[in-house]
């Protein structure tokens, strides 16, 4: 068993270290996901494509780096380190993988391109209002008319579709009767097909992430249609495993436990920093140690990937330790700023002549931990995930 | 042994719970959140009829000489409406404090136009620096002629913007940690020298920054005795209050989350009938019994001996503390996305149950304060 770098692994660290200091760009220094526009959330993404760096999960043929698992994870590290704006999951992460495995070859010659260029912006067309946790209780229709699907329905809770171009979408086309799971497609909508409506959904911390997706009629060419008809539902499925993977957050979660020290480190209780008083220094002890412990279980699980088995249901050990131990850090640094957790100025309502409250450092952590709330909802909720132990792994 | 209410009690709750029915639904609430003001006159004049601002007050000054328990009463009732006006800070602090311990003038001329709802107030204790130090004051009050100057900064000053009177903790003399040497002063808002920074809160109320440069005060702003003692007898007895108002969210959050699990349909059944779920919340379930219990417990004891005083109400801003956090994540956990949307009351619930853990001094705060009796 060994756990240190080789001297090349090393020198790839440097490598990609100095690229992301020589390159990142400044005017998204900084700045956190609510912040920003549909332009400054690609800044990042464009630069990283003239490097070829976009989608190191990918094939090298597909435009990959064909770097090894324990480069992937040097990247990810050094690129949370930084606080970088990762390309976009709805592309790079989800559908990618989806086009190279079971799109034709039109289709890999177009999707794929235009989600490493950052050029098309993908949105993900899953949730609907009954279709939560059961995914699989969808209700948009797909209807076959000539050379187009005709689709009507309602999706919930679409991550960032007021940005996007187009949305990969989950519809039914199967009869009503039978195995749920039987009759779902995978679709490729352009978002900007008569009869698509979005509409803003404002989440407790003020922000606006998430969206309703209206679809009245939409047409869409049956060229649209990723693998079979009615077979989507495998699509799906393989699409989640991806999703969860990168979900530790790990290295993130590291950086946020360093701003939190700082922070802790400025706040007083009775004169002393509230970093050395004892309770406190407790609570972030406990994190830091289940974070070192989440970070040698997401370790062991790339080593088995590594040697060739994919991420298996253990990856939702990944998931919900992981978004805990993130929401813990958001809560404790919530807790660090004292008094100063109370100021309210969302991200939406700030004017040009917005005048800050309190201590920098108390800037916003109440919207961070508010937020931070839907990480054990999304992505299959923690319950869902505790299931899936339940039945995969220790076959309850 | 008795934990019934007395018949007055019971026509107090009812009085309370019409208007919350009446006059705060979750849109009117929202309205007024919303609004330029982000609190409603209508409202507070239709507290003043009601003699909701008369309730804890001596019969000579014009109250109903209530107590606690009618506090908590009224508190838990508009905690079921997320009520935003500055009840507590304007009655149960300010009012408090000048009932208490006020001179005959200074009663005189303050209670009647606060229970006639014509003043509203907010008590400036926190400091930037100060954390959940209620004796942590730089805020200083210096002799001048027969009066006082005052300079200085408080910090998160709740319902400041809508305040006409503060009362302002300052330091007459001692280190800024000191016990010894603070007094309470009546401060008019309009006085030259007061600048306020106003903003919203989390919650959905309002907030000042408060800053204090060379505000001149006659002698009688001061409220003779020991502002220490007297600003700590305050904070319990808000903390009495807000314990009240938070079992009002907590009961409201176990209620929408039992009811939405019963009619959420995920696998083909109820999401409710999921033994995972019913547990968890049963879990909710015995958090808010635990709270009722010591919510009614601080209320019986908050004119007990300092020390009982002081255990009861720091025990009793753990639990809710503890119960409030638990509560409020697994309401929003357990309504999926819904819960994550400003369009439920659910979140607004969740933030306020959040916010108030950081009033008055938070979970660790009291368990300091509680071991150290």
């Amino acid at each position: 068993m060994d756990v240190e770098f080789t001297p090349e692994d090393e020198a790839f660290r440097l490598e990609v270290r100095q690229f992301i200091e020589e390159n990142y760009p400044k005017h998204v220094m900084g700045k956190d996901r609510s912040q920003l526009g549909r332009e400054e959330f690609l800044a990042w993404h464009k630069v990283l494509n003239t490097r070829g760096w976009v989608a190191p999960s990918w094939p090298k043929e597909h435009g990959g780096t064909g770097w090894t698992v324990t480069q992937k994870y040097i990247f990810g590290e050094e690129s949370a380190r930084f606080g970088t704006i990762p390309p976009l999951a709805f592309g790079v992460q989800m559908l990618g993988p989806v086009i190279y495995t079971f799109g034709n070859q039109e289709q890999k010659d177009w999707v794929l391109p235009g989600i490493l260029s950052g050029d098309t912006w993908w949105c993900q067309g899953y949730s609907e209002p009954g279709a939560g946790s059961d995914l699989a209780a969808l209700k948009t229709r797909a209807v076959v008319d000539g050379d187009h699907y005709v689709v009507n329905g309602h999706k919930i809770w679409t991550t960032l579709a007021q940005f996007a171009d187009w949305m990969f979408c989950l519809v039914r086309t199967g009869p009503n009767e039978g195995k749920r799971q039987d009759g779902i497609s995978f679709l490729l909508i352009d978002m900007n097909t008569p009869g698509i409506t979005v509409r803003p959904i404002i989440t407790i911390d003020g922000g606006h992430e998430v969206n309703e997706v209206f679809l009245e009629d939409v047409r869409v060419p049956v060229e649209n249609l990723v693998g079979e008809e009615n077979k989507g539902w495998t699509i799906a499925k393989f699409l989640l495993g991806n999703e969860r993977s990168g979900i530790a957050g790990v290295a993130r979660s590291k950086k946020a436990i360093t701003r939190l020290k700082d922070i802790a480190r400025g706040q007083l209780l009775d004169g002393d920093p509230l970093l050395q008083t004892a309770d406190f220094s407790r609570k972030l002890s406990e994190l830091e140690i289940d974070l070192t412990a989440l970070e040698y279980t997401e370790l062991r699980t790339l080593a088995s990937e590594s040697k060739g088995q994919g991420p298996g249901p253990e990856s939702s050990i990944l998931k919900i330790k992981g978004t805990e131990i993130q929401q813990r850090i958001t809560e404790l640094t919530m807790e660090a700023v004292g008094n100063y957790a109370a100021p309210w100025v969302p991200q939406l309502d700030r004017g040009d002549n917005y005048s800050a409250i309190g201590p920098d450092a108390s800037h916003g952590v109440s919207q961070e931990y508010f937020n931070m709330r839907k990480t054990s909802i999304y992505g299959g909720s923690n319950e869902i995930q505790r299931n899936i132990i339940a039945k995969m792994v220790l076959g309850l | 042994m008795d934990f019934n209410f007395t018949e007055e009690q019971t026509l107090l709750r009812n009085m309370v719970q019409s208007f919350v029915q009446d006059n705060y639904s979750f849109d009117q609430r929202m309205k007024i959140v919303r609004s330029e003001e982000g609190w409603s006159r209508d409202n507070w004049n239709q507290f003043a009829e009601l003699g909701l601002l008369a309730a804890p007050f001596s019969e000579e000054y014009g109250g109903l000489d209530g107590g606690p328990i009618d506090i908590m009463i009224i508190m838990e009732e508009f905690g079921r409406g997320l009520v935003v006006e500055p009840y507590l800070p304007t009655v149960v602090l300010c009012g408090g404090i000048l009932n208490r311990h006020g001179s005959d003038a200074q009663k005189k001329e303050n209670l009647s136009s606060l229970i006639a709802g014509e003043s509203v107030w907010a008590l400036a204790f926190s400091e930037p620096q100060s954390r959940f130090n209620l004796a942590d004051v730089l805020t200083s009050a210096k002799k001048d002629g027969e009066g006082y100057v005052l300079n200085g900064a408080k910090a998160v000053v709740v319902g400041g913007p809508w305040a006409d009177k503060l009362i302002v903790s300052a330091r007459l003399s001692g280190d800024q940690r000191d016990h010894a040497g603070l007094g309470l002063f009546i401060v008019d808002k309009s006085a030259a020298g007061v600048s306020c920074q106003d903003y919203p809160t989390v919650d959905g109320g309002r907030a000042s920054e408060i800053t204090f440069e060379n505000v001149k005060l006659s002698a009688d702003a001061l409220i003779a005795g020991d502002g220490f003692v007297q600003l700590e007898e305050a904070i319990d007895n808000g903390i009495g209050a807000l314990c009240g108002e938070a079992i009002g969210h907590m009961k409201c959050l176990n209620d929408a989350t039992v009811e939405y699990c019963k009619t959420r349909k995920q696998f083909g059944a109820p999401i409710g009938s999921f033994q995972v779920l019913q547990h968890r919340m049963v879990d909710m379930f015995m958090e808010y019994e635990q709270s009722v219990s010591m919510t009614y417990m601080v209320n019986m004891k908050l004119d007990d001996a300092k020390e009982d005083r002081i255990k009861a109400s720091s025990g009793a801003k753990v639990q809710i503390g503890k119960s409030g956090r638990f509560i409020g994540q697994q309401a929003v956990q357990l309504h999926g996305g819904m819960g994550m949307t400003e369009e439920l009351n659910v979140g607004h619930y969740f933030k306020r149950l959040t916010i108030m853990d950081t009033q008055f001094g938070n979970v660790d705060h009291h368990l300091r304060r509680f071991a150290a009796q």
